[in-house]
């Protein structure tokens, strides 16, 4: 994805001939952004066969304001995925977020938001300090740690985060309100932006670089006079603080919060950076496939929903299908 | 089998890694009741050779005899099935696993490898500790025991006694010397030309991955005796060191070097009197003991050492990856303490690493590693400097690195990806270069390349510290030259004068004759 302008002259291009089916599978591996929006075409398309009402601005709406939340948690996936990390307690960041927001709505809109982003600064921090400082594995650190905030929120809940669940109207505003005739969600307008800038941040700062760099040789990076630490401390610390956001953003859109809100973003947040071509090893990948693989995602969910076969039969298909485009994507990228 | 019939031979084994030729023709025998020895200056293919011996590598081409018999090992396992044992350099032991377990893997009996553990004084050792918690001396103890266990008819031991104790060491020879009563044999690869004169009865001596000379004194004698010390002891050191050396001057060419030394001499005011870089009673460990030295800015500062004698250990503490356990570090004779690479590249003193893994982004592309540097201070992360790209072009000009395969670092050839880890220091800047072995293993015109660069940067007033395992090029590169020996600085020479010769007999602590 770094170099994706210029496609790179591969093997697979020459060396098989003919077929259809070998020159599209070659056309992929040289374009994978290509591939991934061919890929959702298809997806919209299917999901309009199985519900005609979904190829319409309310449909391309409702699937936005899904991807939003969705989109911003994978940013924080890609980020630490490209320097060989990983953040499994985003999601309770969220929630915990969410709650404290929805908490302080009384305090005014300003209050609660920035209220709810301190819980990710916090978190974010700490996962940094354990991953850089102490050499905690991130699987590790990450895990343990939505382990602690699931039970602080829980024991908060009654005690110091007791009042309202409900986020205030501003709040609400954001999350699940549109503007333009109720065209655009304001929620992807928050994506938006952050979108330009963690493309800008990857692909136009230092700090970008190093993230990929440590994400292919660590060592290297320390022996260029780099401190590693504090860039690892950094990524965890900015991801914490998208997954507040976000947080934020979903805890608007439902309207009231509990400590269950964000928990169904997990698999998707980390798969959506997989999809989109970032590789769970660092050094490789990129936020354009991210959104990419966020609103495939979010397509596959109303296709779904719209073919009504139950929420176990749900799981299955949409664990298959999310395994089965990153085994494809990994193929395609192993040939070139 | 017949008397006569070498016990294990090699004809005419070549090998190659790439472009680069390890080994070419190497005719070797070690007959039953000898310890021969395999010596050679860093690089000469003793190791390569080694490892085809015991099955690790297949040769190119040639052949390995056991008993008369051309054999065909594809792997270690087979070496061991026709009583081949060997013992690495690094012990070849599982370091997640306990001592038992490695044993267990490697089908030893118990009582076997406790048998010579005892014979080297190490029954109190614990089976069920992890190997990774074992202390290096140890670890080669147990793996010499383990080679033993297996009652091998040659055992193969790679500079086993550098990691030894004293005691250990005379426990080893002791042994020899019954292996040779038995019958059997033993290929002693060692720096320690001491060590040879005492215990081995031959000698094979390697230059270029070629077998250039064969020490038998009175061997016939010997093998009839079955004496028990060894028949070297008559060969006088300096000879074998000339031997090690061979007649020619290196891979540059010889018409080359008066005309290179004679510029550098007109260029000799590059080297001033100003000291950029200094060092005073630096100590690591056993590894690096009271190392002195000051680097002159516009100066190139060669440093010559045999494997394993520090080295590596003093780069990492002049590069600040490891702090030293005494001594002082000055930079335009202020004292530094620096904790990580960081504050050295803040110092201006830089690093070009031996091992290329450790320097270069392999999936990235040449730009991205060139720039790595640019941003190691947190005020230049949230930008990027508007001439990032010149300086990368720069770079690449000056070290005419072929970009043809520049999107990603690992598919450039190893030349390239030398010129890449220097590349870095040019976009980022520097005052003082520290290169660890910047040719070992690439091509002649790449090598040229380099040196003519490390020149001009020392013309233009950068102060550089040279390891080098490429001993010819001394005196075509360098203003002077510092001898490493067991950890210390054993010796100093005039670069124009050093010869291959003075250089190898200085770095096996030998006295240079005047």
């Amino acid at each position: 994805m770094i170099q994706s302008n210029s496609p790179p002259k591969t093997d697979s291009a020459t060396a098989e001939p003919g077929g259809p089916v070998a020159r599209v599978a070659a056309l992929a591996s040289d374009y994978p952004t290509l591939a991934l929006t061919g890929i959702l075409a298809i997806l919209v398309l299917v999901t309009g066969l199985v519900e005609p009402n979904y190829l319409s601005i309310s449909g391309a709406r409702n699937t936005l304001l899904q991807a939003a939340p969705l989109g911003i948690l994978a940013g924080a996936q890609t980020i630490l995925m490209l320097t060989g990390g990983i953040d499994l307690s985003v999601t309770m960041v969220a929630t915990g977020s969410a709650y404290v927001a929805a908490n302080q709505s009384s305090e005014g809109a300003a209050v609660a938001i920035l209220l709810g982003i301190v819980v990710g600064l916090v978190v974010g921090s700490a996962n940094g300090v354990g991953v850089a400082v102490f050499r905690v594995n991130p699987l590790i650190m990450t895990l343990a740690m939505s382990g602690i905030l699931l039970g602080l929120f829980t024991a908060w809940a009654q005690t110091i985060l007791q009042g309202s669940t409900q986020m205030g109207p501003f709040i609400k505003l954001i999350g699940g309100g549109s503007f333009l005739g109720n065209r655009i969600p304001y929620s992807v307008v928050v994506w938006a932006l952050i979108a330009v800038g963690l493309i800008w941040l990857l692909k136009r700062t230092g700090w970008g670089r190093l993230l990929y760099a440590i994400g292919d040789n660590e060592i290297a990076v320390r022996l260029a006079g780099v401190r590693v630490w504090q860039v690892r401390i950094t990524a965890y610390i900015v991801a914490g603080v998208l997954g507040s956001i976000s947080g934020i953003l979903l805890g608007g859109r439902t309207g009231a919060v509990d400590l269950q809100l964000a928990n169904a973003f997990l698999l998707p947040s980390v798969a959506a950076a997989v999809i989109g071509g970032t590789s769970i090893f660092g050094g490789v990948g990129g936020y354009t496939g991210t959104i990419l693989g966020a609103l495939i995602l979010s397509v596959l969910n109303s296709m779904l929903t719209f073919l009504n076969v139950g929420q176990a039969i749900q799981q299955v298909v949409y664990g298959t299908i999310v395994l089965a485009l990153a085994w494809g994507y990994a193929g395609l990228t192993r040939r070139a | 089998m017949s008397e006569s019939q070498p016990l294990l031979a090699t004809v005419k084994v070549a090998k190659s890694y790439g472009p680069v030729v390890a080994l070419r023709e190497v005719e070797f025998a070690v007959r039953r009741g000898e310890v021969h020895a395999l010596l050679g200056a860093n690089g000469a293919g003793k190791s390569t050779l080694v490892k085809i011996l015991a099955g690790v590598h297949t040769a190119d081409a040639g052949t390995v005899h056991v008993d008369g018999r051309a054999m065909q090992f594809h792997d270690p396992v087979d070496a061991m099935a026709v009583g081949i044992a060997t013992v690495f350099q690094d012990p070849a032991l599982i370091p997640d696993l306990t001592v038992r377990q490695n044993l267990q893997l490697s089908e030893i009996k118990d009582s076997a490898f406790t048998h010579w553990l005892e014979w080297f004084d190490l029954q109190a050792l614990d089976l069920d500790a992890l190997v990774r918690d074992l202390p290096l001396e140890t670890l080669r103890v147990v793996d010499l025991a383990r080679a033993l266990a297996r009652d091998p008819q040659v055992l193969l031991l790679d500079e086993i006694t550098a990691a030894l104790t004293a005691d250990q060491a005379e426990r080893v020879f002791a042994l020899l010397t019954d292996w040779r009563k038995q019958g059997r044999a033993a290929v002693l690869i060692t720096h320690r030309l001491a060590e040879v004169r005492r215990i081995c009865d031959r000698a094979t001596i390697l230059r270029d991955g070629r077998n250039v000379a064969l020490f038998e004194p009175n061997s016939a004698a010997t093998v009839a005796n079955g004496s028990v010390t060894g028949t070297m002891q008559d060969v006088d050191e300096h000879e074998l060191v000339e031997a090690m050396l061979g007649a020619d001057v290196g891979e540059l060419e010889k018409s080359d070097a008066p005309e290179q030394t004679s510029q550098r001499q007109s260029d000799s005011p590059t080297s001033s009197q100003e000291i950029a870089f200094a060092v005073q009673g630096l100590n690591s460990g056993d590894a690096v003991r009271e190392i002195s030295f000051e680097l002159h800015r516009g100066e190139i500062l060669g440093l010559v050492a045999l494997e394993g004698q520090g080295q590596e250990r003093l780069f990492s503490l002049l590069s600040g990856d490891r702090q030293p356990s005494d001594g002082e570090i000055l930079v335009d004779g202020g004292q530094r303490r620096w904790r990580a690479p960081y504050d050295a590249v803040g110092d201006g003193v830089v690093l070009i690493p031996g091992d290329r893994l450790l320097t270069l982004l392999p999936n990235l592309s040449v730009r991205q590693n060139l720039v790595v540097p640019l941003f190691s201070r947190i005020r230049q992360w949230l930008r990027i400097p508007a001439d990032e790209r010149q300086r990368v072009m720069n770079a690449i000009d000056r070290l005419s690195i072929d970009t043809r395969a520049a999107s990603q670092v690992r598919r450039l050839s190893g030349g390239n990806q030398q010129k890449v880890a220097i590349g870095r220091w040019l976009v980022a800047g520097f005052r003082t270069l520290l290169c660890f072995d910047p040719t070992r293993g690439i091509d002649v015109q790449t090598k040229r390349e380099i040196y003519a660069l490390l020149r001009e940067l020392a013309a233009s007033g950068a102060a550089i510290l040279l390891y080098t395992s490429e001993l010819a090029e001394i005196p075509l590169v360098c203003d002077r030259v510092l001898i490493m020996h067991d950890g210390r600085i054993v010796d100093e020479q005039n670069a124009a004068l050093a010869t291959e010769a003075s250089l190898l007999t200085a770095a096996h602590g030998l006295e240079v004759p005047a």
